[in-house]
């Protein structure tokens, strides 16, 4: 078949894994630039392809291109699972973002990992993640899409992890990896109770049976909510938002590519492709706009006081992916997919510029910068674009999407509108905070040798600002959301300025602007003291700089009291004692005394008796953990047993209505 | 206005949970048995609003109710009793410090 070629998009970056992590890394070990040059030849590969796609799906009739799918496991009498690829125009714009983000993130990366020793192993990753990420966004069904899924999560753990030896690093990498499993987890539960109860995991079949309406009720809000709890995951949305700060431990570019354009936008993704199951179900389509908008406004506001540069970004990314999620949740595909379209480029046009401030500087704290516009001004001159897009200023990309979804908000969730109505003043205030800290003033920092990044880092800068300032055009005459089944489409003089007869856009504009002007005040003039306005605003300003302390009552609750605690000790204990003491003893003894009865004697010993104290000292242990109970106050045991009784009358109620 | 048998449960409930709440959240011990003499009257209530608007022609409810009462005369006794021995042995009646049953 003619359509087989989109197979290639996918695997050549697959094949430039193999090719450098099987026979570059081994052979060519004193060449390092070359696994380089063959990961950016895959790319540009799949780029082009990507282009090709585009232009087919533009001029075919319903934005669909039919790809022959391959029977992958047949089990007789039961389930045939096909691997196939599902090409439509979401599919085409996801794979736009995809390959031409990776491609200048490539291309950069060769200046910013220069000289590092593992360099073989970072364009290796890279490679896999790109390749996960473009099949993740063609899957043609929820099982390949979660394999897919994981394997992002799997590369985003290599590379934040990349430099290991930092505990820092290896901890963030922990951390996002096990946040993102509990939102996986979702996601999976959700695959399993659709296929149990369709018996299809083919995303096209699953969306018709929600459209014609064989798949209603609650069993279509669980499996919705299930889906989106995995989005909230890998999107980073509240509750599961803490790993992505913390995921910038890992080398800028990354952070660029997987943290802001791509991985992090995946849950935006998913929800988009499932999007007939939200539609239907007016449960769902609330949960992910409440989930959206208060993220949105939740991390800017966090977003408005850290000092670290790369933190400001990771926070604003949060906001913005629950702007995603709100534009889905109120204005459908199109609307939330184009801020994700829009949003990917200045992003990591955003990163990119942090990691050549963090090249010259060699830090990420923006206290030590400052006066870099005279030493730096290509990346002055883009990073002032990117940051102006994302406040949403006229006519860049930022504008255009986020007054979408402001309008769509504002027409079917009132409340939440004036949230992210906020949201947008603060986006403003943060983002040129950002500016004149690092831009404006005077350098702050230790003695050191201010200089612009090699070109191969700002020409893919450049190429970004080109995209920043115009992939919201796309939108201009209707374009991008006719491409999607939805919206007129105007002419394109009417799309620019026709905006401006409505009163919305005047007010975000207005907005943003005072926004601009009070960092402007704060910190370029100087005219009120950030000090004497933290001082004022303590409370909150506490709140805000330790992001709500979530963190703390994870790590501290959850994870100290109630998991290291008790279950923890527990199965250590259990390990320690019982399962390592039988082994080690049974195969040491055996070995070093080489006598039969000599083991026999030591098992019955260490192993057998050891087995018996195990049991005993478990037991203990478990004593030791539950006795806390026992606090001795009686009203507490009263009021044990009045929640008690208070649940089981709940529970009556519940279950003697179903 | 009828009063039926809903007004008897509403205010058999409100005074039921003044007297957990005493039960749970006051320090002194007299306080406390004040407020389990209170959820004791409430039971009352509804049981005899039970009796008399499902069973009228029976008198089970108000049997019921005066047996509790009994109970409770005694309950109360005991648990001044108590009370007074505590205070014989630790020189206070509050419910918090009394916890010889902490692990």
């Amino acid at each position: 078949m003619q359509n087989n070629f989109v197979w290639l998009i996918f695997l050549l970056p697959f094949l430039s894994f193999l090719v450098i992590s099987l026979f570059l890394k081994p052979l060519f070990k004193d060449k390092p630039k070359l696994a380089g040059y063959v990961t950016i030849a895959a790319v540009a590969a799949s780029f082009i392809l990507s282009v090709v796609v585009l232009f087919k799906l533009l001029g075919a009739a319903d934005h669909k291109l039919i790809v022959p799918e391959i029977n992958w496991v047949i089990i007789e009498n039961g389930v045939t699972i096909h691997l196939g690829l599902m090409i439509d125009s979401l599919t085409g714009i996801m794979l736009m973002v995809v390959t031409t983000v990776s491609l200048m993130v490539q291309i950069y990366s060769q200046g910013y990992m220069k000289d590092d020793p593992g360099y073989h192993r970072y364009y290796a990753a890279m490679s896999l993640f790109t390749t996960a990420m473009l099949g993740l966004v063609m899957a043609d069904s929820l099982l390949l899409a979660f394999m897919f899924w994981e394997m992002v999560g799997l590369c985003s753990y290599l590379l934040i992890g990349f430099w290991f030896h930092k505990p820092s690093a290896a901890n963030a990498a922990k951390k996002a990896f096990i946040v993102t499993r509990i939102g996986d987890f979702g996601f999976l539960a959700a695959i399993i109770f659709l296929y149990a109860h369709t018996g299809t995991f083919d995303i096209a079949t699953l969306q018709n049976m929600a459209v014609s309406g064989m798949l209603a009720g609650s069993v279509l809000t669980w499996a919705a909510i299930g889906i989106f709890a995995g989005a909230v995951g890998k999107s980073a949305q509240f509750p599961l938002h803490v790993w992505l700060p913390d995921a910038m431990e890992g080398p800028t570019p990354v952070s660029a590519l997987i943290h802001a354009a791509t991985m992090a936008a995946a849950g935006v993704f998913l929800v988009a492709r499932t999007y007939p199951l939200f539609e239907h179900s007016a449960t769902a389509l609330h949960t992910v706009a409440i989930v959206g908008g208060f993220t949105a406004i939740f991390a800017a506001s966090i977003a408005l006081v850290q000092n670290d540069i790369k933190r400001v970004l990771a926070y604003s990314t949060i906001s913005q992916l629950g702007y995603m999620m709100l534009g889905l949740a109120t204005g459908g595909v199109a609307v939330g997919i184009f801020h994700l379209f829009n949003h990917a480029f200045f992003k990591a046009l955003l990163f990119l510029g942090a990691g050549s401030i963090n090249h010259a500087t060699q830090t990420f704290d923006m206290r030590e910068m400052g006066g870099l516009r005279k030493a730096m001004p290509k990346t002055y001159i883009t990073f002032l674009i990117a940051a102006t897009s994302l406040a949403g200023i006229w006519p860049l990309s930022g504008f255009w999407s986020k007054d979408a979804i402001l309008s769509q908000a504002l027409d079917k969730q009132p409340i939440i509108f004036v949230l992210v109505l906020i949201t947008v003043f603060m986006t403003a205030f943060y983002m040129f905070r950002v500016i004149f800290l690092t831009f404006g003033g005077t350098y702050r920092g230790k003695e050191h040798h201010l200089h612009e990044s090699f070109s191969v880092m700002t020409i893919p800068l450049m190429v970004l600002t080109v995209l920043a300032v115009g992939s919201g055009f796309f939108n201009l005459n209707g374009g991008f959301s006719s491409f999607f089944g939805a919206g007129e489409t105007h002419s394109i003089l009417e799309g620019l300025f026709g905006i401006f007869k409505e009163p919305l856009p005047w007010i975000s504009l207005l907005l943003a602007g005072s926004g601009i002007f009070l960092a402007y005040a704060i910190y370029s003039r100087k005219w009120i003291s950030a000090e004497s306005l933290g001082k004022m605003f303590k409370p909150l300003y506490q709140l805000f700089y330790h992001k709500y302390w979530v963190d703390e009552l994870y790590e501290g609750i959850i994870v100290k009291k109630i998991l290291m605690g008790g279950l923890f000790k527990a199965a250590h204990f259990f390990d320690t004692k019982v399962i390592d003491g039988g082994i080690n003893t049974f195969m040491i003894q055996k070995v070093i005394v080489k006598n039969f009865f000599a083991g026999l004697f030591a098992f019955d010993r260490k192993g057998v008796d050891g087995a018996v104290n195990g049991v005993a000292g478990t037991t203990l242990a478990a004593g030791k953990t539950i006795r806390k109970a026992q606090t001795g106050q009686l009203q507490f045991y009263g009021l044990i047993i009045g929640l008690g009784v208070i649940a089981l009358i709940v529970s009556v109620f519940i279950f003697s209505r179903v | 206005m009828t009063i039926g048998l809903e007004h008897y449960l509403v205010l058999s409930a409100i005074l039921f949970s003044i007297g957990l709440y005493g039960a749970l959240a006051k320090h002194n011990a007299i306080v406390i048995l004040m407020s389990i003499e209170i959820m004791l009257s409430a039971v009352n209530i509804a049981l005899i609003a039970f009796s008399r608007f499902i069973v009228p022609a029976e008198l089970t409810g108000q049997i019921f109710a005066l047996f509790a009462m009994t109970v409770a005369a005694a309950e109360t006794a005991v648990g001044l009793a108590i009370i007074i021995s505590i205070y014989r042995n630790k020189e206070t009646i509050d419910a918090n410090k009394i916890d010889l049953m902490k692990w």
